[in-house]
């Protein structure tokens, strides 16, 4: 189908979502609940990856920067910028793409392939609004602590890994890290957390909101929601950088 | 009371309803039947609004539903209840907590009260003991009493009803099709079923609306419907071995 056509049934999808909560106090409650299902559920992915990706970069700066004209404490200066600049804001979101992301359309699908989401409607109460405003808002409040958990745990990997591996050492990799630092960056990362975040969990809960069909179709929207927000992600990823970098 | 006047809907170039007329009273169980296909789902759809109408009314006590902005459909709708075919309860939440959900929602009652309201519905529904299962540890028979349950913790003036019995055993099935009849004349509610089961429809139907091809073909009420004459009425109502002897019989 025509991609304006899903651009416009997006954003009205989007705007009822945001309308006034038939109950503040349980879209409250609702908020907690999510940032409980999706952020602190996410936790242990988010850790994992991050040390990983913070040791690898450790390992493979010190294996380039094999000039002499190279000072070694480049290594934390790499791992540091890394980190803070690409790797936690856009490779865990891509990641959290694909764990939220397909857990919140095929929920939201589920629901409406078992008319759940019609007895909602039914109910009088705004299926958009219940479902998608308290995913959305707890995706965006919670995505930045994961984002410098991740900054944090990833320089930490690469400081642990470095020492191991006997590549850097303590005082080289904390001069590094130290470096001409630049608190923006940490800015300009949360800013790219946050818009990311509210791609990860409104793509994939309009696919999942407008499935028809049944469980194959539940599962198509899961991928869809997936690759869409993937894709983006990776867009606005540039326009951001050019927007805040250039 | 629900009227619904001069009903058309169509999805593309195939027309669903075509200039359905028909008023459902209320404290009577009004039941919509005709065979898979004919418009039945489409038109109580049309009715709550879950799907927009082309053309026609349809009118709540009155109030016409369609000419509603979003506010006021949402005021309506408080006062609908609703089963649906596959039961559509939340099945994150316990039993209890998806019939306090719309008391929750709309009411400002305390915990206590929403207990207490919940747990007499569920007594209503005889499932006195279930509150603290899940939907998927309940039989069909079991999900179908609590949605009744859950459709009637608000006090619904309007309740719909597609397919109770589908899937249920031919006992369950009486003991839903009870169940809605009492409900529906203890608290004079417009009941609306949709059934294909002829055992439903002689047992607690009170007005009786016939769809064939989307075009209402006959109305009438549970005596009537067996004196018919109505070619595809007839079709309908003695499709199986067991009413066709029936007829022979009498």
């Amino acid at each position: 189908m025509n991609p304006l056509f899903h651009f416009g049934r997006y954003v009205i999808l989007m705007k009822r979502a945001f309308s006034k909560p038939e109950k503040s106090s349980i879209y409250i409650s609702r908020i907690f609940e999510e940032m409980n299902i999706l952020g602190i559920g996410s936790l242990g992915i988010v850790a994992i990856i991050s040390v990983f990706m913070g040791a690898v970069i450790t390992i493979q700066s010190a294996f380039n920067f094999e000039s002499p004209l190279i000072p070694i404490y480049a290594v934390g200066v790499a791992v540091r910028d890394s980190m803070i600049l690409e790797f936690s804001p856009a490779i865990i979101s891509l990641i959290l793409a694909g764990k939220v992301g397909s857990s919140i359309a095929s929920e939201i699908g589920t629901m409406r392939v078992t008319e759940q989401i019609d007895a909602l409607e039914i109910m009088g109460i705004n299926s958009a609004g219940y479902l998608i405003q308290p995913k959305i808002i707890a995706s965006v409040l919670f995505s930045p602590v994961l984002i410098v958990f991740s900054m944090f745990l990833g320089i930490l990997g690469g400081y642990v890994f470095g020492l191991l591996t006997g590549v850097v050492t303590d005082y080289e990799y904390v001069y590094g890290i130290t470096y001409s630092f630049r608190p923006y960056n940490v800015f300009y990362a949360l800013i790219k957390a946050g818009v990311f975040a509210f791609i990860i969990a409104s793509v994939p809960a309009y696919h999942g909101y407008y499935t028809k069909g049944g469980s194959f179709e539940v599962g198509r929207s899961s991928t869809k929601g997936v690759v869409y927000s993937s894709v983006l992600i990776l867009a606005f990823d540039l326009i951001l950088t050019q927007l805040l970098l250039a | 009371m629900i009227q619904i006047n001069n009903i058309s809907k169509s999805f593309g170039d195939r027309k669903v309803l075509n200039d359905v007329t028909f008023t459902f009273e209320s404290g009577k169980t009004n039941i919509i039947i005709g065979q898979s296909g004919s418009g039945k789902t489409a038109l109580i759809r049309c009715m709550v609004g879950l799907n927009e109408i082309d053309s026609g009314e349809v009118l709540y006590d009155g109030r016409s539903f369609h000419t509603l902005d979003f506010k006021g459909k949402k005021e309506i709708r408080k006062e609908i209840g609703m089963l649906f075919q596959g039961s559509a309860l939340f099945d994150s939440k316990t039993v209890e907590e998806n019939v306090v959900f719309p008391l929750s929602m709309f009411t400002d009652l305390s915990e206590a009260e929403k207990r207490e309201r919940a747990n007499f519905c569920l007594q209503r529904v005889n499932l006195p003991n279930a509150g603290k299962l899940y939907p998927s540890e309940l039989s069909g028979g079991m999900k179908k009493r609590v949605a009744i349950a859950r459709a009637i913790s608000v006090q619904p003036k309007y309740l719909y009803c597609d397919e109770p019995n589908s899937g249920l055993d031919p006992k369950t099935s009486i003991v839903i099709d009870t169940l809605i009849k009492e409900i529906t004349e203890e608290y004079g509610i417009t009941t609306v079923v949709i059934t294909h089961d002829m055992n439903s429809v002689l047992e607690i139907g009170d007005n009786i609306l016939f769809i064939y091809n989307g075009v209402k073909w006959w109305e009438g009420n549970h005596s009537d419907i067996l004196k018919t004459t109505n070619q595809e009425l007839q079709d309908f109502v003695y499709a199986t071995k067991f009413m066709k002897e029936l007829k022979t019989k009498f």
